[in-house]
């Protein structure tokens, strides 16, 4: 057992905390909370970039540096810590895995470094209105006609598809009745200019614009638009959910509201003490102090176990398991943070950004507005439990 | 970093677990609830010669001297097992205290015997404010005969009816000192107490009981921060041995899941009841790791003031809620005093609160992140 980080580890971690007071500095970012999901600044974006920390993990041979996971997590913990936006993430995390799992060797060598320089943005096209949960039930076809896919149906909650370049999506090729739902999926990507694609903007309840409906009529794209084998797609999707369920901003995406209130009640006076030493106070946020170190092992953890060989072919049960914990634990963690900033404020507490009164830039208010969504996005929570009871316990199926 | 036991661990582990589950079945583990010494002397004799009593002594007073997280390694299996006895009193709050505050002459006499299993120590701290606080000592060591005269009323002492030595926190003119006492000495008074975990915690009242400057561990007035510095190890290894038994929880309730039947299929098919098991699973995940990095960190010398109250802070409150969901779980059966889990349910409340449940133990996190 060792919890250390090597001392190459440590230095890279003040390279990362330097270069990120340094964009502070010059302004480049303004620290909010839920930057990660809500907040875009390519030209941050382009300055990270620039120092090699997009795909990090992935092959030297395709632009990345090779890294560890442990590395990729000192560096969004630190970015969360800060604040910082991540137009990056969904490249970073799910789409460069993807290919280097599955894509084909032109694929990657076309997108990968693409994604490291901020070149091209992608945006996954996975739910819809039918198919959320369940995802097998997607609807949307592909259909094989001479040397390319004709693509029909609709997507829904794709975040920022209205920035990106290409879509990653998942839709029906096998049309076999006999076949089982999760047998006939593939994955592909599809340029976002080709015709026939039109997107609606859905307003979440942050008033954030993040999710889009996208339409696909009759889009024909290439052949070499599929990832990896056709009617394998599910499992190739599955495969990589481990990768979104991991990271630390499924702990730590409302970070700044835990070092905000910490602040807020240090300064802020009630009865004549300040809040910080009144003991309810004190527990609260105590515990919740305690429960972020837990939170912060289960992730490591993950990374760690990212690290050992062969894990993913080897050991993807463990794997699974180990991610489905960190998330679950992880986004409990944030909603318990969100109602103990909203009960410390008091009625404080419903108070928007601008508005008069409004402690923390209305953060707290906003932290309850996004709240839900913690234990939604990404698996939901009782889907999490699921698959933990049942790949990782072993449970049986009905 | 590395979430994975050393080799060496493994097999500590291994050995241990398979020693006591052919030497300390339940049905000894119920035994000894009933007995007044509460303890199985061949057990114990056999115990010694495995060197578990050495485990974390130094070798130049006759143990082992392995570190910290290997003492976790077993006192994982030792909890796993409900495993009765005065281990815990005297490895955990006599050895360590003793190596934390004894002078030379104290460390040679005591800890040999000890580490061959010869000797029963325990700490006795709590007092009827039942606070584990500084302030909290009343017990007096007032300067008399040609040392001083120790008075006062300890509660929840592990093991002082068959402890020979008995460590006291009192508070002399100078301040908190510990005093090593011998449990025969006139005006010492143990009592058992009558527990729902059926383990052995006593009152014991000390009514004029005379004390030496031999008997002084350490200096005197420096009593409190010695007790700081153990503090970190008793409060690791008590969250060991919680998470051994939570682990032995999880495991028993999965068999039942799958084995037991109703509505025509294995409960465990059932949402409610994955659910249930799955957050057992996630708090004893944050349970383990967070007790073996507390462990690592003594182990390696660091700060551990911190780090070991938010370990027993989770664990107080994790290994409830296991517990909690495992009796859910089993409904009725686990219900009956015949079956299992009735004994970890006790013990759970029992580790629960000692040394500082999860409430006390956020004020010590507070204090220590300067809120």
């Amino acid at each position: 057992m060792d919890f250390s980080f090597t001392e190459e580890q440590e230095k890279f971690r003040k390279e990362v905390r330097d270069f990120l007071e340094e964009e502070l500095r010059k302004g480049v970012f303004r620290k909010s909370v839920d930057a990660w999901i809500l907040e875009e600044s390519p030209e941050f974006g382009r300055h990270v970039a620039e120092r090699g920390w997009i795909g990090m993990t992935w092959p030297r041979e395709y632009g990345g540096q090779g890294r560890g996971y442990l590395d990729r997590l000192i560096f969004f913990e630190e970015i969360m810590s800060y604040g910082a936006p991540m137009d990056f993430l969904t490249g970073d995390r799910q789409i460069g895995p993807a290919l280097i799992a599955y894509g084909s060797e032109e694929q990657k060598r076309y997108f990968l470094p693409k994604i490291i320089n901020m070149e091209v943005r992608f945006c996954i096209g996975m739910s819809e209105p039918e198919a959320g949960s369940d995802l097998a039930s997607v609807q949307t076809k592909a259909v094989e006609e001479a040397d390319s896919f004709v693509i029909n149906g609709q997507k829904v909650w794709t975040s920022r598809a209205h920035l990106a370049d290409y879509i990653y999506l998942l839709a029906k090729t096998n049309f076999d009745p006999s076949v089982p739902k999760h047998r006939g999926l593939s994955d592909l990507i599809v340029d976002l200019k080709t015709p026939g694609i039109t997107m609606n903007r859905v307003v979440d309840m942050t008033g954030g614009r993040r999710w889009n409906e996208v339409f696909f009529d009759n889009v024909r794209v290439p052949k070499s638009a599929l990832v990896g084998q056709k009617d394998r797609g599910f499992i190739q999707h599955m495969s990589i959910l481990d990768y979104e369920r991991a990271g630390i901003e499924r702990l730590m995406a409302n970070y700044l509201l835990l070092t905000g209130i910490t602040e807020y009640i240090k300064q802020t006076e009630r009865n004549g003490a300040p809040l910080s030493k009144q003991e309810w106070v004190r527990h609260l946020l105590s515990d919740l102090f305690i429960k972020f170190e837990v939170g912060k092992l289960l992730i490591y953890r993950v990374a760690w176990l990212l690290d050992q060989k062969d894990i993913v072919a080897t050991e993807k049960t463990a794997l699974s398991k180990a991610t489905c914990i960190a998330k679950a634990y992880g986004t409990k963690f944030e909603q318990e943070l969100d109602r103990a900033a909203a009960r410390i404020s008091g009625p404080y507490s419903q108070l928007m950004k601008g508005s008069i009164w409004a402690p923390l830039d209305g953060v707290v208010s906003m932290a309850y507005l996004y709240s839900p969504a913690h234990t939604i996005q990404a698996g939901t929570h009782e889907i999490l439990l699921n698959v933990i009871a049942t790949r990782g316990l072993g449970l049986p199926t009905s | 970093m590395d979430f994975n036991l050393g080799e060496s661990q493994k097999m500590l582990s291994k050995a241990a677990q398979d020693f006591l589950t052919s030497q300390c079945p339940k049905s000894l583990v119920r035994e000894m609830e009933e007995d007044e010494k509460g303890y199985s002397p061949e057990l114990w004799s056999k115990m010694s010669e495995m060197g578990w009593m050495g485990l974390v002594i130094p070798e130049e007073y006759g143990g082992i001297g392995q570190s910290c997280l290997d003492l976790a390694v077993l006192l994982e299996e030792m909890g796993r097992a409900c495993l009765p006895g005065p281990f815990f009193s005297t490895v955990v709050l006599g050895a360590f205290t003793i190596l934390e505050a004894g002078s030379e002459q104290h460390k040679k006499e005591l800890l040999p015997q000890v580490a061959e299993g010869k000797l029963f120590l325990t700490l006795a701290l709590a007092e009827p404010t039942a606070q584990y606080t500084a302030d909290s000592i009343k017990t007096e060591a007032n300067p008399g005969h040609d040392g001083w005269l120790v008075s006062g009323t300890k509660l929840f002492v592990t093991d002082a009816h068959i402890a020979k030595y008995i460590i006291c926190t009192a508070r002399a003119d100078e301040g908190i000192s510990l005093f090593l006492v011998d449990s025969q000495s006139p005006g010492v008074s143990c009592t058992l107490l009558k527990t729902l975990a059926g383990d052995k915690q006593c009152e014991v009242v000390f009514d004029k009981v005379k004390v030496s400057s031999q008997d002084l561990l350490g200096e005197i007035g420096r009593g409190w921060s010695y007790i700081k510095n153990v503090m970190p190890k008793i409060l690791v290894a008590k969250c060991a041995e919680m998470l051994g038994g939570a682990e032995q929880v999880l495991e028993m309730t999965l068999s039942y899941a799958k084995e037991r039947v109703q509505f025509g299929r294995p409960i465990g098919s059932f949402q409610a009841i994955q659910h249930h098991c799955a957050n057992m699973a996630i708090s004893l995940e944050g349970l383990r790791y967070i007790t073996y990095q507390a462990a690592w960190r003594l182990s390696e010398g660091l700060p551990c003031i911190k780090e070991a109250s938010v370990a027993k802070a989770y664990a107080s409150d994790a290994y409830q809620q296991i517990v909690w969901l495992a009796h859910a779980i089993h409904a009725s059966i686990g219900f009956t005093m015949d079956h299992d889990l009735p004994l970890y349910y006790r013990r759970a409340k029992a580790a629960e609160l000692a040394f500082g449940d999860a409430y006390f133990h956020q004020e010590v996190v507070a204090q220590e992140t300067d809120l």
